[in-house]
């Protein structure tokens, strides 16, 4: 580790602007979802470290556009999410941006873990087992959307490294407590979160903790 | 003005009937079978489709379990991008994150299966004579074509590779909220270390193919325009020929159904749905 990779480590995230809106821990495996406001800043903290936050969006009021990660990569010509990443909607529009974060990079590529897909990855075993798809689709639920609105999603905090020959996998985390995403709103939105369940991958070190959001401005 | 032959509904009858068996290059072939390029071994009536895709255009098709689907880059610069449906149930979809994570690779190759979101193969990859895809960048939409083109209408001369999905997807009842993220044929796309992606844009040798199997009934909706990230001046793409024929599920022995145990479970997955 470099000494300013290390500064960045340590240092505690920056003073938020404006009122505060919502301060609030969710828990370890629970979904959560909120309107968050062209304007106002999303703050997610990786509380105990290592914990892999599955993150959709969609635009208030008509909800068909949504999130792009390929949009999104392809506009920046690069798979990964970094301070500055603007994240782009299915129509080309910038729903927010990335203004701030503690750790080098997050992930757009990995997807979000199901039920079905467990069965795949690891066995038969796992379809009871709390997957990200199922939050998805409780909070999006909340908005009254389905599963057709389930798109490819952010992981914050989560390390999906691309080898040479296109090799790839969710391997051992590059976040630590208190690390941190800042999102700054470019247009109203539904933000769905699922504080990811998985224990069979090292996404979550193994062991699902939990996450605070605070939403400022 | 001179007597245009068609004020009448009589010589505008005889002008339209006057075109029929016209050719042009973007257009089907009906019936398929009626092909003078009938692949290797497949008889005339197993035939399902044929049709020429023009750069900027789209076609889509439903397609059976077991259906042969093969793509031509006709000239070398086609630029397929695809959604793919369950046809029965098109809430179940293409699920490009699971297709690369569960194989533990993002690069598409012989062998290659694209995984629905309920764990279970859509399309194989049998053959693949091109080895350069992409499942990073996605569709260009208006506001790409708009930014690179000057221009991303559906009417103008940069169509974009979203309002040709809105347009096929509308054929079957689906609309924008069944556009999801999408595989691009014949294009490459190489992530570095540092996650930047290189584009292998070609022009390649013409007459490049892949063969797809259908693991499920599906519907596959082909637009075919510019890659995102295609540097090149212009609007550059070319035509692509779609032909599928009727063809065996895969069978217990299938090598690409036992290539790995994540796939067998895909293809057990498959079974499963199917035994009614």
């Amino acid at each position: 580790m470099t000494p300013s990779e290390s500064a960045a480590h340590t240092a505690a995230p920056p003073a938020l602007h404006g009122a505060i809106a919502l301060d609030q821990v969710i828990a370890a495996r629970a979904p959560w979802d909120h309107v968050v406001r062209r304007g106002q800043t999303l703050r997610i903290i990786d509380l105990e470290g290592n914990q892999a936050v599955d993150f959709l969006m969609y635009k208030l009021g008509d909800d068909a556009e949504r999130y792009s990660a390929q949009d999104t990569m392809a506009a920046q010509g690069n798979i990964f999410l970094r301070a500055g990443t603007v994240l782009l909607s299915n129509e080309g529009n910038p729903m927010a941006r990335v203004v701030g974060t503690a750790i080098p990079r997050h992930d757009t590529i990995g997807g979000a873990c199901s039920c079905e897909s467990n069965t795949l990855r690891y066995g038969f075993h796992t379809k009871s087992q709390h997957a990200c798809v199922e939050n998805f689709l409780i909070g999006a639920g909340h908005h009254g959307m389905g599963k057709r609105d389930i798109v490819s999603n952010i992981n914050w905090f989560m390390n999906v490294p691309v080898e040479a020959d296109g090799t790839l996998g969710i391997v051992d985390g590059i976040s630590a407590p208190g690390l941190y995403v800042d999102l700054h709103a470019q247009m109203d939105l539904v933000a769905v979160i699922s504080n990811c369940p998985q224990i069979n991958n090292p996404c979550n070190g193994f062991n699902p903790t939990p996450v605070r959001v605070v939403i400022a401005g | 003005m001179t007597e245009s032959g068609t004020a009448s509904p009589d010589g505008a009858r005889r002008h339209a009937r006057a075109m029929a068996g016209t050719r042009v290059e973007a257009m089907p072939t009906v019936p398929a079978g009626a092909t003078a390029l009938l692949p290797p071994g497949v008889p005339v009536e197993d035939m399902l489709w044929e049709e020429t895709i023009a750069g900027g255009g789209y076609a889509a098709k439903e397609l059976h379990r077991g259906a042969r689907l093969r793509l031509t880059d006709l000239h070398g610069d086609a630029c397929v991008s695809m959604l793919v449906f369950n046809a029965e149930r098109p809430f179940e979809r293409l699920n490009i994150a699971d297709t690369v994570k569960v194989q533990w690779n993002a690069y598409l190759g012989p062998g290659s299966l694209l995984l629905s979101d309920m764990g279970r193969v859509l399309l194989s990859v049998l053959e693949d004579g091109a080895a350069t895809h992409d499942t990073f960048c996605g569709a260009s939409n208006a506001a790409s074509n708009a930014q690179r083109y000057g221009s991303g209408d559906n009417h103008g001369p940069h169509p974009n590779a979203r309002d040709r999905f809105l347009l096929a997807t509308a054929k079957f009842g689906l609309g924008r909220r069944d556009i999801h993220p999408c595989v691009n044929w014949f294009k490459g796309t190489r992530i570095a270390e540092d996650g930047s992606i290189a584009l292998q844009h070609g022009p390649f040798a013409p007459g490049r193919e892949i063969t797809l199997r259908a693991d499920m009934n599906v519907i596959v909706v082909l637009a075919n325009c510019p890659h995102r990230l295609d540097p090149r001046p212009g609007f550059c793409v070319s035509a692509v020929r779609a032909s599928a024929w009727r063809g065996p599920p895969a069978s217990a022995d299938d090598p690409v159904r036992n290539a790995t145990p994540e796939g067998q479970r895909a293809f057990l997955n498959v079974d499963e749905y199917f035994r009614r």
